[in-house]
């Protein structure tokens, strides 16, 4: 039997505002998907460490602090690190189009900016390639 | 309040309008929906009456009374903006001391009274700039504060007393920056009672949204307290506590949840005050509320209006408050950020002048406005500007100010100011039951209630059941063009150099003297604000401090969660 989706929502570093993080891990509970929330104040090594332990599809970290360029880029370079590059990583928050595709550009595969329907990141999510194991 | 015969007429005549003329029109057509409900889902009537406000129990001397006088719906001022449009506020951020430090000079220069200061969040969770946590936020959010060095940059050559009042957002730190601010007066030389300082310092609310916090609920809440009765004591000039609502309402609350979560709190700290001897008129007079408005006009006014009512009722009969000074509320508002779109951002300047219209409706104080910008970055200079002229043309061009408390006897109006009362208390009541607030604070409560309606409110965007202009509806292809906030990209290196160069030239001796010193004071139970004051005067760091507080009460952390 196929295995469900299954991702980590994540809040890395200091950035307290927890509204989106909590309301997409719910949305996505709602269809089925798989979702461990780390809860605010993690390290990128937290979440990493965490990822890798529960075997996720995918994490999506939640940034509206400005410290974005930061926080995915160790996220990358870790999963990189601990050869588990085949964790997707997406994610949302307050990111100007300039910094969305600099993202892109060091391997983040999708960023969802404010006011993306949550329908999106559902149908994104669903359609994610499940990790080979 | 109205004649008994005349409300039978009334009614007569209602049920005669109701089986002609209106059961002829839904033979042809019916309403958009079968019921109409405000976002804080109190149900809405086709129309209001006299009969609405007799079924509510209206009465204007006891529910309005005249403005200045208790209980203050009408406005906690004789002449309300007759007199002076309320104050008209721009926040911005910027990275550094420095930075920030020529755009005070420069308001100043054109007739500034007020400086607000945004901390980044690093300074608002008590890391230092240097602290590996802080990497990538250093100056993102605001200013970096590390010790009183920081101060003393920000505040180069602007003389404490050459500003009158200064406004600085720090929820979970308000300790260290009263102390930080206090240090900084006897260094050059300034009576601290020649200036004013607002401290938001509520850091309860943290815990449920927004989430400053870095200790338990209960360390928090003695530090707050302590700012509280300190400032009650020695600087009555200052004011203490800002009770925030806001915060809550963009993490997806109702309007009265706004109200009910934070008056909760303040009536913790009242009897914490109590236990600490000190009656409501000694500190409450000088605290001021933070409230958001969303775009539900006639339910935005009609908050603001039920809250002075409740606050009044509560220090005067519940905590035997006697001057009418602590009986009014202060209110700040702040436009909700969240009301707006990413999508199409020039209509949010639309929104958020409905927003504002609804709270000079409503009688606040202070006003912020968001920058249209608002959902991609802290706004641009241009943005802030904009967000300032639309509070000109509500103050100066719409006549608004004319008359008090304009939608005063609205049928309508009144009912919903009555209900939201109402909704109120009965919030209230709860949280009591709980054990208040810190109580239904640990339990989770306000983070359920607030997370529940932010589910309830993205669904109905997604049904369409709410339609957002430009968000579910209304769509066009248009190319955003925002204009880039430039940021120093060495900020954040400066500010670590900065800290760290701090630690070497200090007396390390001293500092470690007076932060177990502080430490002492904090497993205590004496007020812990002279031993914050003499460590920031030794130059230890905000950090520094924060750590002893961590090790004291211990740190806060979240737990996985599986959904």
């Amino acid at each position: 039997m196929q295995r469900r989706i299954r991702v980590l929502i994540g809040k890395p570093g200091l950035d307290g505002h927890d509204r989106g993080a909590k309301l997409v891990s719910r949305v996505l509970a709602d269809v089925g998907v798989e979702v461990i929330y780390t809860g605010k104040f993690q390290t990128p090594e937290q979440i990493v460490g965490a990822a890798i332990q529960e075997d996720v599809d995918g994490i999506g970290l939640s940034v509206l602090s400005g410290s974005h360029m930061t926080m995915f880029k160790r996220v990358i370079d870790l999963l990189q690190e601990k050869k588990a590059e085949d964790i997707v990583v997406f994610g949302g928050g307050v990111i100007m189009p300039d910094d969305i595709s600099k993202l892109e550009k060091i391997g983040v595969d999708k960023i969802f900016p404010p006011d993306t329907p949550t329908s999106k990141i559902v149908e994104y999510v669903k359609n994610m390639p499940s990790r080979k194991r | 309040m109205f004649d008994k015969k005349y409300l039978d007429r009334m009614r007569v005549e209602k049920e005669r309008w109701e089986k002609t003329v209106l059961k002829d029109k839904f033979a042809q057509t019916k309403e958009m929906k079968d019921t109409f409900r405000t976002g804080s889902q109190i149900e809405i009537n086709r129309l209001y009456s006299p009969l609405d406000l007799e079924e509510v129990g209206f009465d204007y001397l006891n529910d309005l009374s005249w403005p200045g006088e208790y209980p203050f719906v009408r406005g906690i001022d004789p002449l309300m903006y007759r007199a002076a449009p309320w104050v008209m506020m721009q926040y911005s951020g910027f990275a550094s001391a420095v930075e920030t430090n020529k755009r005070f000079k420069y308001m100043l220069s054109q007739g500034a009274t007020s400086f607000a200061i945004a901390l980044d969040l690093p300074t608002h969770k008590a890391l230092d700039s240097d602290d590996p946590l802080a990497e990538g936020e250093v100056g993102k959010t605001g200013v970096p504060i590390d010790s009183l060095q920081s101060l003393e940059k920000l505040f180069e050559g602007i003389p404490l007393n050459s500003v009158s009042m200064f406004i600085c957002v720090a929820m979970s730190t308000g300790p260290i920056i009263l102390a930080l601010f206090l240090a900084l007066a006897e260094k050059t030389g300034i009576d601290p009672k020649r200036f004013g300082l607002i401290l938001t310092n509520e850091a309860l609310m943290e815990f449920a949204c927004r989430g400053t916090q870095f200790t338990t609920p209960e360390g928090h809440f003695r530090l707050s307290a302590d700012v509280v009765e300190y400032c009650a004591k020695h600087f009555p000039n200052f004011s203490p506590l800002q009770i925030c609502g806001y915060h809550a309402r963009e993490a997806g609350c109702t309007a009265i949840q706004e109200l009910a979560f934070p008056l909760a709190n303040s009536i913790a700290y009242a009897k914490e005050m109590e236990r600490r001897g000190l009656s409501i008129d000694d500190y409450a007079g000088s605290f001021t509320w933070l409230f958001s408005a969303s775009l539900d006009l006639f339910e935005e006014v009609s908050k603001f209006r039920a809250f002075r009512k409740i606050w009044a009722t509560i220090t005067k009969d519940r905590f035997g408050a006697k001057n009418p000074k602590t009986m009014q509320a202060r209110i700040v508002f702040y436009s909700g950020g969240s009301n707006l779109t990413r999508q199409q951002p020039y209509i949010n300047i639309a929104r958020t002048t409905i927003q504002g219209l609804a709270a000079a409706l409503g009688g606040i104080q202070i006003m912020h406005l968001s920058s249209y910008d608002e959902a991609y970055q802290t706004p641009t200079e241009e943005s802030a500007t904009i967000a300032v002229r639309i509070q000109q043309i509500l103050g100066h061009e719409t006549g608004i100010t004319r008359t008090i408390d304009p939608l005063a006897g609205s049928y309508y109006v009144e009912t919903l100011t009555k209900k939201i009362e109402k909704g109120v208390y009965e919030y209230l009541e709860k949280i009591e039951s709980m054990g208040g607030a810190i109580k239904a604070i640990e339990q989770g409560f306000y983070q359920s209630e607030i997370a529940e309606q932010a589910y309830r409110y993205n669904k109905e965007l997604e049904t369409k059941e709410r339609i957002k202009v430009g968000l579910n509806e209304f769509l066009t292809d248009q190319e955003v063009n925002v204009a880039p906030l430039k940021y120093d990209p060495d900020a954040e290196k400066k500010a670590i150099a900065a800290v760290k160069q701090l630690r070497k030239e200090r007396d390390n001796g001293k500092v470690a003297q007076a932060l177990e010193h502080f430490r002492s004071k904090l497993k205590g139970t004496e007020n812990v604000i002279p031993s914050i004051i003499e460590a920031v005067k030794a130059h230890a760091t905000v950090g520094e401090i924060g750590s002893v507080i961590r090790e004291t009460y211990g740190k806060y952390e979240e737990e996985k969660v599986r959904f």
